[in-house]
């Protein structure tokens, strides 16, 4: 049995729910079972968000993944990352942006909370929306963070991904379809540089 | 033809529900509920058959709307969160007495863990109450299949069906297979007057045969399809789970344990005292309260052994994980990561911009002044004013418990008394306690912080958009203590001005501070952008 529990997180608003969309429909064109948990209602509004999304060949029975079992955990916000950490697998890895998104008064010191993302076994992470604004793509830094996540599922190709981008944003018009394929694109050659490192 | 969708649990209650021939949906909206009535509200087929969809002001004016539609033969649909059945009880309790005409299904659903809730309360309770049947699918396929059976459950009993779901069902995405949509129903008026006119007469003779259908009702779920044995175990424990239990058991399960999945209530006693004789020891996996345990317990003999949430082998409170059931059943796995170092906890806050901040901001200004003073809040994205930087409530109880709370505080002689709730909620529970207090002349000073719509679920339309003060003159309350004022900044002198005031006089002051929500706005400018 071929398998992947992903582990999304970051702050209301950041977009979580976007990236969960694509790997739902990638997921359904592929033919894969999956299950995808949200948060809504008052957890939205600035406070932590998560989605708990399981891909498999087989049938998924819990909606929720269990402790230790996420092979990907995959963050808008880096200290975010770090909450779900005991559902991390031991070969698991983390994917996250690495700004972090200040909005509470006891936020942890920057280097400390980067150094220990550092320290675990497998961590990929970049300054997302830096890399979105550079390149003239200010509200797509979640794709670039599904673009760093891509080499690690597995279960999709990056070619699956893209077209499933293409067609959850169809709606949007043309220019945000491109916007969103060059994001996944910037994320992907982001983690494919790591990788080969 | 069957087609596959990726559907929240909600919204394939919805789908079922359609393409079971609804003709109406009644709600107000409450996490985890919301999504279905939303769902149905942007249905193609929904608009193309007429399916009325409106929100209601609240969940008893929803529910008896409902119970109309069913009397005029047609199908309907109420939908609620869980403490909306508190608000609806009386009307689905005495629905359960007249029955109904057409298929009327009651759905509730938990929030076990208290997600977005004051509470854990467990529904499956209130059907027992009512005595009617209750479904509880474990997947996002059985919402959809199961709300058609409902309804047709409820068109041969001729009683209201209760269906429950918890959130992470309702807010939970999986592939559902979806077939044709049947017909709706005729008009066709019930004309039983003796069935509906609940008289003493009346109400007599249709308790009497709402009990006496029981053994007929219990005969149904012991025989449901939705009642699985699975005798299959050769080892001594045996699980019964129920609802959304069975799939976390399923997902660990030791390959010797016989289950019993149950998804239909009354509990088949029959196959609960099959499965107690295989085995020497059952364990009940249920989310919410422990309402299969106690009856299991009180099933077999008193020294069988049983366990759950009463007796500890699962938490008694909180919604179950995949790691507690896998923990009750012996087969916990490993946790290679402890919880991290570097963490800080990052709860829910009012949005930049919001004007429930701006009333916050005046409330405390002048609450300060008044060392007695005490603010009773209310339920909605406002009661987020509990926490830092405002921590400016005292207390937030249940829908409109602000104002009434407020007025039997100044009764005692508490003052100033201020009550603080939201236009929707004002309109589903708050008007009835104003008038209370217009005639009691209570010395209270009521905020409602007009934000023109339902903010914390997601902007659903409010009620009494525009009409707050029409409603409040309406009332009672005198004009000269009824101000509209505009939450924002520059307005901070008028508005703690207008506060003073109001909080020196001896009767009822309403002050409404009116401005839209910064989410709905923001969506109505994008809308707006895209349509160009």
């Amino acid at each position: 049995m071929n398998r992947i529990d992903i582990k999304l997180c970051g702050v209301g608003g950041q977009g979580i729910l976007s990236i969960a969309t694509v790997l739902g429909e990638a997921a359904t064109l592929a033919g894969l079972q999956l299950k995808q948990a949200e948060v809504h209602g008052m957890s939205q509004r600035g406070g932590d968000v998560q989605s708990d999304l399981r891909l498999s060949t087989e049938p998924v029975w819990s909606d929720l993944i269990p402790l230790g079992g996420a092979g990907l955990i995959v963050s808008m916000e880096p200290m975010e990352a770090l909450r779900y950490l005991p559902y991390l697998s031991p070969d698991g890895v983390v994917v996250t942006a690495s700004h972090p998104f200040v909005n509470i008064p006891d936020y942890p010191e920057e280097p400390a909370l980067l150094a220990e993302l550092d320290a675990l076994p497998h961590t990929v992470r970049l300054d997302i929306e830096a890399v979105a604004r550079e390149n003239g793509l200010p509200k797509s830094a979640n794709m670039v963070l599904l673009g760093m996540a891509a080499p690690y599922i597995g279960l999709l190709s990056a070619e699956q991904l893209r077209e499933a981008i293409a067609r959850v944003f169809a709606r949007k018009g043309e220019a945000v379809v491109q916007a969103n394929l060059q994001a996944f694109d910037l994320g992907l050659s982001h983690s494919l540089k790591t990788v080969s490192k | 033809m069957s087609d596959k969708r990726l559907l929240l649990g909600d919204e394939a209650v919805a789908l079922g529900a359609l393409h079971a021939g609804l003709s109406g949906v009644y709600a107000y909206p409450g996490t985890p509920s919301t999504e279905i009535t939303e769902f149905i509200q942007q249905s193609p087929l929904a608009r193309e058959r007429g399916v009325r969809s409106r929100w209601c002001t609240n969940e008893k004016t929803a529910m008896e709307a409902a119970l109309g539609m069913s009397y005029a033969g047609k199908r309907a649909l109420v939908c609620m969160k869980h403490v909306g059945m508190n608000v609806c009880a009386d009307a689905f309790i005495n629905a359960a007495v007249t029955g109904v005409k057409g298929g009327l299904v009651v759905l509730a659903a938990d929030d076990p863990s208290m997600h977005s809730s004051q509470n854990e309360q467990d529904s499956r309770f209130y059907g027992k109450f009512a005595m009617v049947p209750i479904l509880e699918p474990s997947s996002q396929q059985e919402a959809f299949d199961m709300v058609a059976e409902a309804f047709r459950l409820s068109e041969h009993f001729r009683l209201p069906v209760l269906m429950r779901l918890v959130t992470r069902l309702a807010h939970s995405r999986a592939a559902v297979a979806v077939g044709e949509p049947q017909a709706q129903n005729a008009l066709a008026p019930d004309d039983e007057r003796t069935r509906w006119v609940l008289l003493p007469g009346n109400a007599k003779r249709q308790y009497a045969s709402l009990i006496a259908q029981q053994p007929a009702i219990a005969a149904c779920a012991e025989d449901s399809p939705h009642n699985r044995l699975d005798p299959s175990g050769t080892g001594e424990l045996g699980v019964i789970a129920a609802g959304i239990a069975y799939n976390y058991v399923r997902e660990v399960l030791p390959a010797d344990v016989s289950v019993l999945k149950v998804s239909q209530y009354p509990l088949p006693a029959r196959q609960v005292r099959q499965l107690a004789e295989r085995c020497g020891r059952l364990l009940v996996v249920e989310d919410g309260q422990p309402f299969v345990e106690e009856q299991v317990r009180a099933l077999l003999d008193a020294d069988y052994p049983v366990q759950g949430r009463l007796s500890g082998e699962l938490p008694r409170t909180g919604e179950l994980t995949p790691d507690c059931v896998a923990a009750a059943l012996g087969v916990g796995g490993a946790r290679p990561f402890a919880k991290a170092e570097h963490l800080a906890p990052r709860p829910p806050q009012l949005c930049q911009g919001c004007g429930h901040r701006d009333v916050y901001t005046a409330l405390n200004r002048v609450a300060a002044e008044f060392p007695g003073a005490r603010i009773f809040g209310d339920i909605g994205c406002y009661t987020l004013g509990a926490l830092p930087p405002f921590r400016a409530i005292d207390s937030c109880v249940d829908m409109g418990a602000s104002i009434t709370m407020a007025k039997g505080a100044a009764d005692a002689g508490l003052r100033p008394a201020i009550a603080v709730i939201g236009d929707s909620t004002f309109t589903h529970s708050g008007m009835t306690g104003l008038l209370d207090a217009v005639n009691d002349r209570s010395a209270i000073t009521v905020v409602i912080s007009d934000n023109l719509t339902t903010a914390m679920t997601g902007g659903q339309d409010s009620a009494g958009t525009h009409k707050y003060e029409a409603i409040c003159l309406a009332l009672g309350v005198e004009r000269e203590h009824l101000h509209v004022v505009v939450p924002l900044p520059k307005n901070m002198d008028e508005i703690t001005r207008i506060l003073r005031e109001e909080i020196a006089y001896e009767g009822v002051s309403v002050i409404i501070p009116q401005r839209e929500c910064m989410q709905t706005l923001g969506r109505k400018l994008r809308q707006k952008k895209q349509a160009k």
